[in-house]
This record gives C-alpha cells, sequence and structure tokens, in this order.
C-alpha cells in the first residue's frame, strides 16, 4: 500500500494529539495544488472526533417535539396535565411559553418554533416536552392532549393557487404564492416563430431527500452567566444564534452557538433545525443541558427536502443549430413554510439557459407554499430541476434537427466574453469549451455505437451527455463577507479560527493549507477552532459553493496580516537585520544573508498578545451588470458573477425484464477553477455525481396528502456501493482571479447534471423519453412498453 | 442484569438493563461516542462494531447478547498506532463527513479477515451493507483495495 508520508507525495497525518496535529515527515510546508490529507481524517477514523451527536453532558434531560397528525389545522386546545404528571417530567410548553416573536426562517421569518394557532404540515412541532429520560420522555409525550379542527388543505401547487384555494399564512397578500419572478431577454415568443425546429417538454423532478447520517441534533444549556450555549449539527451558526434570540426573546449577546464537524448536511442544515426546540428547552430545564437527537423516522418527517416542481421548457434552434429562443416556466413547491425558497427559486431561473447562448429567452418562476412538509436547500439549490429539463430538452432537440448531440452543445456553448441565454456577459474564468471537446474525443463517446451494438439479450444500452453550470457565492445584492482569524501561539504554532462549518467537505482542512502555504509551514503547526459564535467571526453559511471561496480569501488576508507583522517584530528586534533580507521558513524567520534562523515561538513571546492575532474581512465581488429584473429577483441571487462547469458522459444498461437501470461507466469533465487539493476535489466531484444518480434513479421520497410514506432508508433507497460505478473525474484546470490560489467552489457541481446525463442515455436505450423522475423500473417497464 | 464481556481488551462487568441496545450501552454508558448510530434500525451500518471477530450492528444487539464476548469498537481497534486500514482510508481520502467511517472501517476488518485479498467488486459487495452520503464509496473501495494488493504482494 501507499505509505503515509509518500502517498500522494503528500505529506501531513494528524497524530495522536488530535485534531490539527500532524506527523509528517519533514517540516515543510505543503503547497496549495498538492494532495494534503485532511485534517479531520484521523480523528474520523479513530472515533475520536466529536459530533454534535457525541454530547453526553454530566445532568443531561432530553427533549422531544410532539407533532400535528394532520396537514392543516386549527389547534382548539392543548391539554397538558396529563405530560406534566408523567413520572421524570420537566417541562411541557406549547408556543405560548415562548417570550419572543416565536418565529424562525429566512429570508421570511413564517416558521413557529411551536405552533401557536395552527398547524401547516403532518410533522409541525405543537408541544415541547422535557424529561429526565428518553423512556420517559415518550411517556410524557404520549399523554399530551392536542384537540384540533382540521382545515381544507392542498398539496400542489396549482390547486394552492386556484381562487378559493385554502390560504396557510393568512397574513400574506400574495395567498399562497410565496415568490415569482421574471428574467427575460429579447423576445422570446416571437423569436419562436423563427426557427427551424422547436421541442419543449414538461419535467416533473422528485423531492430529495438529503438522508445525512447525522440526524438533527444538539445539547443546550443555559451557564451561569445566562449565556444559552448550543453545540448543534448546523451550517450556519451565525445566523442561527440571531434567529434563536429574536424567536426566544433573549438578547443575541447571550446565545452562544457551537459547530462542531458536522455527519453531514448537504444544506438540510442550512438554518433552523433543532435549535429552537433546544433552545427554549434549555430555558426550562433548570440550567441542565438538554439533548435533542432526531430519529431517522422524525428527520424524514421534520426536515426539508429538494424542491420537488415542474419544469415546463421550449427551447427552439435555426437551421444551422444555432439556439435562438428559449422558454421557460418553473413551479416549485415549498411546502408549509417559506425556508429559503424564494433564493432556490430564482437560482434556478438562473440558470435555466444553462451553458448557452441563447439570443431569445423568458424564465418565468415560481415557488408556492402547500401543506407538505417544508422544502429548503439541497445541494444545487433550485439548479438540478432546471437543468435536468433543459438538457433533456437540448438532446431532444439536436435530433430534431439531425445534430450530433454533444456538436451540438459545443456549437451553442459559451466562451469567455459571450453573453448568455439570460444575457449574462461571462467575464470571469468560463471553460465549457474543453470540457466537451474532451468528452467528444473520449473513447466512450466515440465508440458509443458499438458498444451499444453489443447489449446483451433483454438488455438496452444507452449513452448520455448532459453539461451543467452553478454560480458561486450568494449573488449580487446579499453580501457574500467571511472574516478570517489567525493567531501566532506563544509555543510558535498557530491557531485558524474557523468562521464557516466543515459539513464534512473539507474546508476546514483546507484552511491549514491555505495558511500554510502563505506562511511556508508545514501542515503540524496549525490547529483548528471549529466555528463558534463567542471565539470565530461571522463568516456566513456553509453554502452556495462558497465556503472554501470565500474563507479561504478572506483568511489570505489574515495571514498576510500576521506574516508581516512576525517579520515586523524580528527587525525591531534585531537592528541590524534589513527588513527585505527577512523571510518565513518552517518554525522560523530566516535572515537570508547569514542562513540564521529566529524560532516562531521566541518571536511571539516578544509580540504583544493584540498583535499575534490577526482578522481581516473579504468581500465577494459581485456581478455589477445592470440586467431589466425585479428587486426581489436580484436580491436572491441574480445574476452571479463566477461560476463553475461541467460536462458528464454515462453509458447505462437497461434490464428488458426488470426495468432496472444500471449504470456501466461515468466521467465528470470539470471546471472548478484551480485545484487546491486534488484527492478532496475528487471527493467531491465523485460524492456529488453520486448523490444525483440517486436523485435520477432510485431516490423516491414518498408524500400522500402532506404525510411522509417514506419513513426510513429501507423505503427510501440510497445508492449503495454495489447500485454506482466508479466515477472518472478529470478537471479541466481554469484560474479564476477572484477565488482564492485561482480556484472556484467545486461543492455543488458534480450533482448538477447527473439527472439528465442519465435520463439522456435512458431515452436513447429505450427509444423513448421518460419525463417523471426518478427513473424507476416501473416508468422503465412502463416506457419500453410503450415504445413497443 | 450483570454482563461480563471484553471490551476492547479489557474484561468488562456491566450493570445494565437485559434488554438495553447495545448501541445505547457503548455511546451512553461506556462513553464510546465513536459508534455512530443513524438509522436505528439496521439499514445504515453506522454502528457496526466487531463481536468476536465479526462485525454485528449494535442497534440491533441487546445488551444480554454480549455476555461472554469480546467486543471491539473503533476506539480499540487501534492501540498505540493507526490499524492499516485506518491508514488507508486516510491516505486514499474514503473521509468526508466521517460519521460512516468507523462502521466502515470496522467492516472492513470483518472483510479482510475472511478474504485477504478481495476484489473491487467483492469489497462493494462487503460494504453494501453501510451507507456513506458524501463519497459515492469508491474512495473508500480504493482504501480497502490498497490492502488486499499488499496482502498479494506480500505473499509472493
Amino acid at each position: 500500500m501507499k505509505k503515509l508520508h509518500d502517498a500522494h507525495g503528500a505529506t501531513g497525518i494528524p497524530d495522536e494529539k488530535g485534531e490539527g496535529h500532524f506527523h509528517t515527515k519533514s517540516d515543510l510546508p505543503v503547497p496549495v495544488g498538492s494532495d494534503l490529507f485532511r485534517a479531520d481524517a484521523y480523528g474520523k477514523v479513530t472515533g475520536r472526533e466529536r459530533y454534535a451527536a457525541d454530547e453526553y453532558p454530566a445532568g443531561l434531560v432530553y427533549a422531544g417535539v410532539v407533532r400535528s397528525p394532520h396537514p392543516h389545522a386549527r389547534i382548539l386546545a392543548i391539554d397538558t396535565t396529563g405530560a406534566l404528571a408523567c413520572p421524570g417530567v420537566i417541562a411541557v410548553l406549547t408556543g405560548g411559553d415562548i417570550r419572543g416573536t416565536n418565529r424562525t426562517g429566512l429570508p421570511e421569518m413564517d416558521q413557529p418554533v411551536l405552533a401557536d394557532t395552527k398547524v401547516r404540515f403532518t410533522g409541525d412541532p405543537v408541544v415541547l416536552v422535557v424529561a429526565e429520560d428518553r423512556e420517559l420522555l415518550r411517556q410524557a409525550m404520549a399523554a399530551v392532549k392536542v384537540t384540533y379542527e382540521p382545515l381544507p388543505a392542498v398539496f400542489d401547487p396549482d390547486p394552492a393557487l386556484a381562487k378559493g384555494a385554502p390560504v396557510l399564512h393568512e397574513n400574506r397578500k400574495e395567498g399562497n404564492l410565496l415568490f415569482s419572478g421574471v428574467i427575460a431577454k429579447g423576445d422570446a415568443d416571437f423569436a419562436f416563430s423563427e426557427c427551424a425546429a422547436v421541442r419543449e417538454g414538461i419535467f416533473s423532478l422528485p423531492r430529495q431527500e438529503h438522508a445525512y447520517l447525522e440526524t438533527e441534533t444538539g445539547v443546550a444549556k443555559v451557564d451561569g452567566d445566562g449565556v444559552l450555549e448550543m453545540i448543534v449539527s448546523t451550517q450556519s451558526p451565525f445566523r442561527d444564534s440571531r434567529e434563536i434570540a429574536a424567536a426566544l426573546g433573549i438578547p443575541p449577546e447571550k446565545v452562544r452557538v457551537i459547530a462542531p464537524y458536522l455527519g453531514g448536511a448537504f444544506g438540510g442544515k442550512d438554518g433552523i433545525t433543532v435549535q429552537g426546540h433546544l433552545g427554549l428547552a434549555a430555558l426550562h430545564s433548570g440550567g441542565r443541558p438538554v439533548k435533542i437527537w432526531n430519529s431517522r423516522e422524525e428527520s424524514f418527517v421534520s426536515s426539508t427536502k429538494r424542491h420537488p416542481g415542474r419544469v415546463s421548457l421550449k427551447l427552439g434552434c435555426t437551421k444551422d443549430g444555432t439556439l435562438h429562443a428559449l422558454s421557460c416556466r418553473l413551479i416549485f413547491d415549498t411546502g408549509a413554510y417559506a425556508g429559503l425558497g424564494g433564493p432556490v427559486a430564482v437560482y434556478g431561473m438562473g440558470h435555466a439557459a444553462g451553458v448557452y447562448r441563447v439570443a431569445h429567452s423568458r424564465v418565468e418562476g415560481m415557488n408556492v407554499y402547500t401543506n407538505n412538509p417544508p422544502s429548503g436547500a439541497f445541494r444545487g439549490f433550485g439548479i438540478p430541476q432546471v437543468i435536468a429539463a433543459l438538457e433533456q430538452v437540448v438532446d431532444m432537440l439536436a435530433e430534431s434537427i439531425g445534430m450530433d448531440p454533444l456538436e451540438f452543445r459545443l456549437k451553442n456553448a459559451i466562451r469567455v466574453g459571450d453573453e448568455t441565454g439570460l444575457g449574462i456577459r461571462m467575464s470571469n474564468s468560463a471553460d465549457i469549451v474543453t470540457c466537451l471537446e474532451k468528452a467528444r474525443d473520449h473513447p466512450l463517446w466515440t465508440g458509443r455505437d458499438e458498444w451499444i451494438r453489443q447489449a446483451p439479450d433483454y438488455k438496452r444500452r444507452g449513452v448520455g451527455i448532459a453539461t451543467g453550470v452553478l454560480g458561486i457565492g450568494y449573488g449580487p445584492v446579499i453580501p457574500d463577507i467571511a472574516s478570517a482569524k489567525l493567531e501566532l501561539l506563544t509555543d510558535g504554532r498557530f491557531r485558524i479560527y474557523a468562521g464557516v462549518a466543515d459539513m464534512g467537505q473539507g474546508n476546514n482542512s483546507a484552511n491549514i493549507h491555505i495558511a500554510g502555504d502563505i506562511l511556508c509551514q508545514s501542515p503540524d503547526r496549525f490547529e483548528l477552532v471549529q466555528p463558534d459564535t463567542f471565539r470565530c467571526l461571522n463568516s456566513s453559511s456553509s453554502a452556495a459553493s462558497r465556503t472554501t471561496y470565500s474563507y479561504g480569501n478572506a483568511l489570505i488576508l489574515a495571514a498576510g496580516v500576521l506574516k508581516e507583522r512576525i517579520l515586523d517584530k524580528v527587525a525591531q528586534l534585531h537592528p541590524l537585520f534589513r527588513r527585505e533580507n527577512l523571510i518565513l521558513v518552517p518554525g522560523a524567520v530566516r535572515h537570508t544573508p547569514d542562513g540564521s534562523d529566529i524560532a516562531l515561538h521566541t518571536i511571539a513571546e516578544a509580540m504583544q498578545e493584540a498583535d499575534r492575532v490577526a482578522t481581516a474581512t473579504w468581500t465577494a465581488p459581485v456581478n455589477r451588470q445592470q440586467l431589466a429584473v425585479a428587486p426581489d429577483v436580484k436580491m436572491y441571487g441574480f445574476p452571479h458573477l463566477a461560476y463553475t462547469f461541467t460536462t458528464h458522459l454515462t453509458r447505462v444498461e437497461i434490464d428488458e425484464i426488470t426495468g432496472a437501470v444500471a449504470v456501466d461507466a461515468y466521467l465528470a469533465w470539470t471546471d472548478a477553477g484551480r485545484i487546491m487539493n486534488p484527492h478532496v476535489y475528487e471527493q467531491q466531484i465523485q460524492g456529488g455525481v453520486i448523490q444525483g444518480m440517486g436523485y435520477a434513479l432510485w431516490e423516491d421520497f414518498r408524500v400522500t396528502e402532506g404525510a411522509v410514506v417514506t419513513k426510513n432508508l429501507s423505503t427510501y433507497i440510497l445508492p449503495t456501493s454495489m447500485d454506482v460505478p466508479d466515477i472518472l473525474s478529470v478537471p479541466v484546470e481554469t484560474y479564476e482571479e477572484s477565488g482564492p490560489f485561482g480556484m472556484k467552489g467545486v461543492g455543488e457541481i458534480g450533482i448538477v447534471a447527473a439527472l439528465p446525463c442519465i435520463a439522456n442515455a435512458v431515452a436513447g436505450a429505450i427509444g423513448s423519453r421518460i419525463y417523471d423522475a426518478p427513473l424507476t423500473p416501473e416508468r422503465i417497464l412502463t416506457a419500453l412498453r410503450r415504445a413497443a | 442484569m450483570k454482563i461480563r464481556c471484553i471490551v476492547n481488551g479489557e474484561q468488562t462487568d456491566l450493570e445494565t438493563a437485559p434488554d438495553r441496545r447495545v448501541v445505547d450501552l457503548l455511546r451512553e454508558d461506556l462513553g464510546l461516542c465513536g459508534t455512530k448510530e443513524a438509522c436505528g434500525s439496521g439499514e445504515c451500518g453506522a454502528c457496526t462494531i466487531l463481536v468476536d471477530g465479526e462485525s454485528r450492528l449494535s442497534c440491533l444487539m441487546i445488551a444480554a447478547q454480549l455476555e461472554g464476548k469480546e467486543i471491539v469498537t473503533i476506539e480499540g481497534f487501534s492501540k498505540e498506532h493507526l490499524h492499516p486500514i485506518q491508514e488507508a482510508f486516510i491516505v486514499h481520502g474514503a473521509v468526508q463527513c466521517g460519521f460512516c467511517t468507523p462502521g466502515m472501517v470496522l467492516a472492513a476488518a470483518d472483510l479482510l479477515k475472511r478474504n485477504p485479498a478481495p476484489d473491487r467488486h467483492e469489497i462493494r459487495r462487503a460494504i453494501s451493507g453501510n451507507l456513506c452520503r458524501c463519497t459515492g464509496y469508491q474512495k473508500i473501495v480504493d482504501a480497502i483495495e490498497s490492502l488486499a494488493r499488499a496482502e498479494e504482494e506480500s505473499d509472493e
């Protein structure tokens, strides 16, 4: 096997001292661009890493939520006397016990911590119970009596928008319409009449459950100073602390949120999950720590999902295959509460032209309240749904005009400086063309006809391609700000105070890589503090492929500041040394003319404490193009400035008897800027593609009349190791001027093109297209029968 | 009831309800939180432990089943130095969020004990009861395969 210190040519494996400490063969820094083992890997392979789920402080009590059995109902009465009489009960709380706004959510503060007058989905929290242990908690929760008056409910966006439909949030002027907006360029309606060929499709996209292995969890307590302290599995500790404070009616400075490494999140922990309940329970537990850890079933019932929706997309081109007109209408189901529904719709709309130049376009988007479980952020953030439709219609249109689908894409693909189909000027790095060219020249593409012909009896084969694009950061209005904090410790090592949660993608290990490169120090000289609203600086959420992009840029600045201070201090201590002759070397500052080294701990001891801590803030540049869109479309993130790109290629084999799809091969060429750490880059592509494969083929989250039907992992089918092939990930490197070391975020682009890539391969194999995802065996068999 | 068993190499006397789930016993009573719980119903493999050297799901076992057994959790899987499987997981980038990792490592240990030189298909089959939502499994398979090759080489 590869040995620890020579594998990948890398150094750095954490040692027994724990997180952030490394054994290294040498004391050399690991430059950005080469492999560095993740700082969190040691703690995770040994089981020593403490997740929020692993907190069991002394005196612990448990809290649980009694949820609504109705999709829509008025609460007539809540009787807590039976529960209060149960042994071991510490508190039984309702909406009436909440002193603050009792509302969380961003940007719409529409979700109660505990329902006050009515419930809006099956699973809506109504009563919070705190008890000595889990069994006593279960008994007490069963003794809570809530009397409901069921109300008419609505489970689909179309009837939800109809006149006279039951309204979820009575205070909203717009009724059940959460958001609607338009992005347009030219005159799409007229342009279709100028096209030689037009194709369209209406695609139904399913819910997708994040199914992170660590379900929503945390512990909280109120300490002697009256500070509500919470260790919780969250992507957004800083935003959470403000939301908790407002909802529960406590001063923001009295709320401390700590976000250790998360056991997965993928967008599902971008915002409040258990935080409101934990905080409320801790305020009523007599100072004892309180734990909530959702069961898998409760997680499935209560957590947000990828927005289900319908995307109607029409595309036309001229005789020579130039895309000329695009119309897209997307309607998402945001469920009972807004969550990030507005921004999700706009991110989808803002990518509706994909990687293409199109002369005329009109994109309409809507997000609608229903009495379904809430939808929210999920890797790709509205974009996978829209790309799923676009990339399938692109294949259909190529077929109509008799062009090779890859050449058709290449002909219309944007290059740097081009204007996209939505009018965005591609000013930053963009190399979808090379991604497509590499796919075109790959043997799996050039040899596809032969492979398809060799299909065994009772099997159908198909080869598909698709492209994808994803803008990074928050867009032009919401400032994307990160503030890094870096400390030189008195023993000469460094401590990085992470401002962005690490949900598994490795962004906080990347901090060590970046700071080590700039300060010329080996990884073992760094330790990491995970996000803590009392110790670290607000660097916003772990989302939008921004974690390393934004925090990395801030950290480069902070490391630069600290480096100058260290060199200044040496120059000050040694008047005979010229400042320009001083450089940082591992563990020391070197005076280059005579090669003498001054150890970092010596320098650190001579520095003022305040000088040893460097902070720096970075604000992402924004796209300043003035595109004619409504203010909320702009605010929710249109247009972006920097984008990642990808081309996927797959071959599938379909069993005619069972309808099962086997993915035989899968390749992804990706432009995510410069690669900082090759194996971590691959991790993101591989993981994203497989999650997209699950979305395309197996993950079928069922909700009937508002009630979740798939409540466990034996009915909600995640990809297993037996279901998926190895993924070949080929980077197409560019240099993104706005990114740290030229990188762009790579966390989401992998999932974006997977569904249409597989759907295109399946359509080729069975000779007809399936418009409803996932492409389950039932749907495949139905389509095969229809085609025959 | 009283239960005598060996936990991570140490003779251990436990006083617990006979129907207490082993995953709770390990995490809450013994503080061995490296054993994760992600489904509670035997569907995900995150709570995998070794019982008399074979992988078992601690969320489906009750305390009484431990009587006289030797249990190894991830905390006891390596002593002074990392086990080669753990090293391989680090080196091959098989760890992302890490919540499946302890179970995966122990499932790999069970496999390599039964079959010291598995091919990729056999590895994929052996870990198919362990769900991972982050990696897509590829680098986990790479890590385990690297040990299989080492075994082959050392046989020569």
